[in-house]
């Protein structure tokens, strides 16, 4: 964060963004003149919202720009794509020119692969490239939902903001795995071959969407066609409207500001749109560009030709689908086979739970937590500074034993590969993973939520005593103490900005006179709230502060120190 | 709610706001040399972009398709790799340029600008309010509710024709339809197994205790010139595994003694689980052992499963000889095969300990 001009701390913070002099349009004449006497966007100038909206900086907004830009690089590679590929099940014998596959019966898409691959200029390249930009594409936009979690941004007035990004980031698994199955290769097709069973796997109708989207029995000649159309077409077109209106609410209701000094929930602190952010954020998308370009060149990435077709009676040891569907893969491996045999009908929680059920879970749940979070919290207000996580203990501690759950349904989608790694027995990580599902979460969640609390203490021993200096000084009477220094009045601030949830107490289920009546807090959320507040440890008291400040001449003095690390005195 | 918020939220500043940060000059704001050699490297990096995409169009046309780069562990077609790094580089100064220029030449000063609650305010609401009633009142809505109600009920009843136009997405697997589909497989007396590929008999004295084939119907052979998409149809249900074990030492229930010839018994390779064809083969245990979820079936004990996500065993086909020794089914599955679908009977796949 650069540093910005001197702004009084008590002047009302004016918008400063209109240039004083802008120049005017009717006399640029050209083409903003043209323009300017058909769409009157001179009149644009007067809102500050325009050229010079203010965006403010910080590495991690830039996640969600990697997103966007490899959504932008995956539609201009992907049309390139479309002109070479055919998307067809009829079945031909290659005559390509990669030698090992000539004279093999093969679906016209597989071969239209090779064609891409091998007898295309630069067609590998961009196929590698489109391959890679997808895997970053999910990796961001996970990595973008996880900042935005951590640091409370989803609170309002962005909630809707949020649902809109857990629909993109479903549906963008949806994309991925209708993109990676198309090439006909024997692990695509493997790939499909359990999307049949998950499909078949639904309740009562799974039969009917199996012969519906399949077009009647697995394989049969219609589903590359038609995931070729939802890959190409009506995906890729949601996802555009999405990040449309994404970027339009984001733009709308501004962007969210870590704290600061300065930095208000009435203001917002950064750099003008033009032409500061659109240097930087362009310069980044040809960063992220260019940087896709550079391993679509040096790193090999689903060579379909070493696969082979697909063929229903062949699959490769070790097969794995994309990384971001590795958890639902995990969890298919360690779920315990339970099937109902219930009269003439099958029914397989076996696959249905851990495919359907848990995807269906995880989105509800990201869909929920902004209002249940408001639920539990009882806050209406608007926040447009970010929570630093150690300050938000719980949903830390929530976030990350939901990253760890989701980390260990991964590494359990590779349980094989876990097994010939480390020599292992291939059934005792299985039931090890079984176990770890469950018991690594809750480990994860205690120990997020005492390190945020640790965390918490150590900002408030800093605002109240300093930054240590690593000099120890031995006092007249023998006893030692390390020297601190005061931390500037910037980052005192920076540490004790947040806001707090004092404790909420249940207000009576009965009136004065003993009638019945609705509470305004009930029991249960008054201790869920505690809960949900328990580990804080409180920020200090400006009386403190000054307390503190005053022994300034000892305030080193650990016999000063606030009440947990008395012990340490003497 | 606003009453409450302040009871539930509070946010109390024991230090005061110092203001925004005083602003400090950068290296290129005071040197004007620095900042002269900051945009000579920043044009540098611009100037190199058309030399690499002169380059670009040279590896293009020029380099044979055929050469190859072998370089510190790199193997891979030199015009993808000299294309890719050229136009790679290319973009990447255009980036790492423009960034530059925004971050040491442009102005650094941060600004300042307002934000406002998103909720308006209560006049304009109020007058949104009343604009809809002028609207509603306007449309005389309130008196005629007939016509409010049946242009719903006709607007809501176009999704039906809609949706049935995907009526045809597939056929309807109703009882007839899975008995002729997912419930048949092509396997029926005196079909010959072969062996996969290369369509060969399979001769039941040429085969060892402890061998294990990968196997399809004979009928296979034609079908795969003849209709390749049935052929991959069916492949997908009738591809099974032949394997010779010692009768002695495997449970061989009575239901079942003449399902097989002399400890050679013939399963479904496509496992009960998600349908992948199930492969890996544990000569010692017997057991088999699907590569993709990892479900392990005991085939000396009728296909139970000993291991994994599946549910079911692995159906086994009856076979037996025919004249000239060699192996033939004796009818098709019993059971479907494949994974499960809700309209499947399970009451008849083997349980383990079943006679």
């Amino acid at each position: 964060m650069a540093k910005p001009t001197t702004v009084a701390a008590d002047s009302p913070a004016l918008d400063s963004t209109t240039p004083t002099q802008a120049p005017p349009l009717a006399k640029a004449g050209g083409i903003a003149g043209w323009l300017d006497e058909r769409l009157t966007i001179g009149a644009l100038s007067k809102h500050p919202n325009a050229l010079r909206k203010i965006f403010p900086d910080h590495w991690s907004f830039l996640i969600g720009e990697i997103a966007l830009y490899s959504f932008v690089i995956l539609l201009l590679t992907g049309v390139f794509l479309t002109i070479w590929f055919k998307p067809s099940m009829a079945e031909i014998e290659y005559e390509g020119s990669y030698q090992l596959l000539r004279g093999v019966p093969m679906s016209e898409a597989f071969a239209s692969t090779l064609s891409l691959s091998f007898d295309v200029r630069g067609g590998l390249l961009v196929r590698q490239i489109h391959h890679w930009a997808a895997m970053l594409f999910v990796g961001a936009a996970t990595a973008h939902m996880l900042r935005v979690f951590f640091t409370g941004a989803f609170r309002k007035p962005r909630e809707l903001n949020w649902l809109i990004g857990v629909g993109l980031l479903s549906i963008s698994l949806i994309e991925g795995f209708a993109g990676y199955s198309l090439p006909d290769d024997l692990l695509s097709g493997t790939g499909l071959r359990f999307v049949d069973g998950l499909v078949r796997s639904v309740p009562l109708i799974g039969t009917w969407a199996e012969f519906f989207m399949f077009g009647g029995e697995f394989p049969g000649t219609l589903i590359i066609p038609r995931l070729y159309m939802v890959h190409i077409l009506l995906v890729p077109g949601l996802l555009l409207a999405l990040i449309g209106g994404h970027l339009t609410i984001m733009w709308y209701q501004k962007h969210t500001q870590f704290p600061g000094p300065g930095r208000t929930e009435s203001n917002v602190v950064g750099y003008p749109f033009f032409p500061v952010y659109m240097a930087k954020a362009g310069g980044f998308f040809f960063i992220v560009f260019g940087v896709t370009v550079l391993m679509g060149t040096f790193m090999s990435i689903n060579p379909v030709w070493m696969y082979g077709p697909y063929n229903p009676a062949e699959v490769t040891a070790g097969s794995q689908p994309d990384w971001y569907m590795g958890w639902v893969e995990g969890a298919i491996r360690i779920m315990p086979n339970w099937e109902w045999h219930l009269g003439g009908t099958t029914w397989s929680w076996n696959i249905f739970l851990p495919g359907a059920g848990l995807m269906g879970l995880l989105f509800t749940g990201l869909a929920l937590w902004p209002f249940i979070e408001a639920w539990i919290t009882g806050d209406r207000a608007e926040h447009h500074l970010l929570d630093r996580p150690r300050n938000a203990p719980t949903r830390t501690a929530l976030g990350v034993a939901g990253m760890t759950v989701y980390g260990m349904f991964w590494l359990a989608g590779g349980n094989d590969i876990l097994a010939t790694m480390f020599h292992l027995s291939l059934n005792d990580v299985t039931y090890v993973m079984r176990a770890a599902v469950f018991v690594a979460p809750v480990l994860a969640f205690l120990i997020t939520r005492r390190i945020c609390a640790s965390l918490q203490r150590a900002d408030r021993n800093r605002v109240l005593h300093g930054s240590e200096t690593g000099v120890i000084v031995r006092t007249v009477d023998g006893r030692y103490y390390e020297d601190h220094v005061p931390i500037s009045d910037d980052e005192a601030f920076t540490l004790t900005q947040h806001a707090e949830y004092p404790e909420l107490e249940a207000t009576p289920a009965h009136d004065a006179s003993g009638v019945a009546m609705k509470p305004l807090v009930s029991k249960s959320r008054a201790r869920v709230r505690r809960w949900y507040v328990a580990p804080y440890v409180g920020k200090p008291t400006a009386t403190e502060i000054e307390s503190a400040h005053d022994h300034g001449d000892h305030a080193d003095d650990p016999a000063l120190e606030s009440g947990d690390r008395k012990a340490l005195t003497h | 709610m606003s009453t409450s918020d302040s009871r539930q939220v509070e946010r109390i500043h024991p230090v005061p706001d110092p203001g925004i940060e005083e602003h400090l000059p950068r290296w290129t704001d005071v040197d004007e040399g620095a900042a002269t050699r900051v945009t000579r490297q920043i044009t540098f990096m611009f100037g190199l972009v058309p030399l690499l995409s002169i380059a670009f169009v040279v590896f293009y046309f020029a380099i044979d398709r055929n050469a190859t780069v072998d370089f510190a562990g790199l193997h891979a077609p030199a015009q993808h790799t000299l294309m890719g790094l050229a136009a790679g580089l290319a973009i990447l100064l255009v980036g790492v340029g423009a960034v530059q220029w925004a971050r040491l030449i442009m102005s650094d000063h941060e600004l300042v600008g307002e934000r406002h609650t998103m909720a308006s305010s209560d006049e304009a609401r109020r007058v949104a309010v009343q604009q809809f009633a002028d609207g509603v009142a306007d449309a005389n809505i309130a008196r005629r509710r007939l016509l409010g109600t049946s242009f719903a009920g006709a607007l809501g009843i176009l999704v039906v024709p809609a949706l049935v136009t995907l009526a045809d997405l597939g056929p309807w697997p109703g009882p007839g339809m899975r008995k002729a589909t997912i419930e048949k497989t092509v396997w029926a007396e005196g079909v010959h197994l072969v062996t996969d590929v290369t369509f060969n008999r399979i001769k039941a004295a040429e085969m060892e205790i402890g061998q294990l084939i990968n196997a399809q119907p004979e009928v296979f052979k034609d079908m795969a010139h003849e209709d390749p998409a049935q052929f991959q149809r069916e492949k997908a249900k009738a591809s099974i595994i032949v394997v010779r074990m010692d009768p002695n030492r495997i449970k061989i229930p009575a239901s079942r003694a003449t399902w097989h010839v002399g400890g050679i018994l013939c399963y479904s390779k496509i496992c009960t689980h998600v349908g992948c064809p199930i492969s890996l083969w544990e000569q010692q245990t017997h057991h088999l052992l699907c590569p993709c979820h990892q479900s392990t079936f005991d085939l000396a004990n009728s296909g139970v499963v000993v291991f994994g996500p599946a549910a079911r065993s692995l159906p086994q086909l009856p076979i037996k000889v025919d004249g000239q020794g060699f192996l033939v089914a004796q009818q098709d599955f019993n059971v479907p095969v494949g994974p499960s679908y809700f309209e499947r009977d399970s009451r008849n796949d083997y349980q383990e300990g079943q006679d």
